[in-house]
């Protein structure tokens, strides 16, 4: 698993690549984190193009940095979903914490 | 027609068998020329048994787990076995969002996984003698 980070205002754009499950997850979280604390982090946009696997340990990512961010009134986007990983958060009602955006230049305006 | 087929694997409870293990189980089940959906259905569920295996069954103890898929006609049957601790109340963690490991950052959401993407999920466990998951996928597109 590839992770990208990019900063414009504070928020933070994090650009997963590869699979992620369980076994990647903890480095992914590990990374996230430290950037967020790092980069007095506002919101946090997932660009999951190229995320071509996703289990239910992905959801466990996703809430748990929505929370982290929340806690500071940050608010949690994601762009570029395949529909397989489109499924998965429609499953667990991520959508319901999490605002899906056509790009990132939308995200970035409207979080 | 592909007619009856069978296969078993047993590997160690690492993290990182999580995806040998779906994928071995995607390419079995390759055989009965499924869609890309339909093969993504089955990859996921796996993944979720394997990490339930891994996370609950050992807590993250290294020991052996087992998987044994079974082919008949237009269907796939995947066991998967662990000789771990067992599930407590089986009712409690099928329910979406339970976990019993929070402090793991654990969704909750991997038997609701298993059964929106299988066609059946049966759950069978015994405290410290194990836990084995039946899932049975049946594919679409062989329904010619």
């Amino acid at each position: 698993m590839l992770t990208k980070f990019e900063i414009i205002n504070n928020d933070l754009i994090v650009k997963l690549d590869g699979e992620l499950d369980h076994h990647t997850a903890k480095t992914v979280r590990e990374e996230i984190d430290r950037e967020i604390d790092e980069n007095n982090t506002k919101n946090i946009i997932f660009d999951l193009e190229g995320v071509h696997f996703m289990d239910s340990s992905g959801i466990g990512v996703v809430m748990g940095r929505y929370k982290k961010v929340q806690r500071l009134g940050g608010e949690t986007g994601v762009i570029n979903l395949s529909s397989r990983v489109e499924k998965i958060f429609k499953m667990s009602g991520l959508f319901n914490i999490v605002k899906k955006f056509e790009n990132k230049k939308e995200a970035l305006e409207r979080l | 027609m592909v007619g009856k087929n069978h296969m078993r694997l047993e590997f160690l409870s690492k993290s990182q068998n999580e995806s040998f293990a779906r994928v071995v189980v995607a390419s079995f089940a390759a055989q009965l020329d499924p869609t890309i959906e339909e093969l993504a259905d089955v990859k996921t569920a796996v993944s979720e048994a394997v990490t339930n295996a891994i996370i609950h069954g050992y807590e993250d103890r290294v020991a052996n787990i087992i998987i044994e898929c079974t082919i008949t006609e237009d269907e796939i049957e995947i066991i998967v076995e662990d000789k771990g601790k067992g599930i407590d109340d089986i009712e409690l963690a099928k329910e979406p969002l339970y976990t019993s490991r929070p402090e793991l950052e654990r969704s909750g959401m991997g038997f609701t996984v298993m059964e929106t993407f299988m066609d059946k999920v049966d759950i069978e466990s015994q405290k410290d003698v194990g836990t084995r998951v039946m899932m049975v996928k049946r594919f679409e597109s062989c329904q010619k």
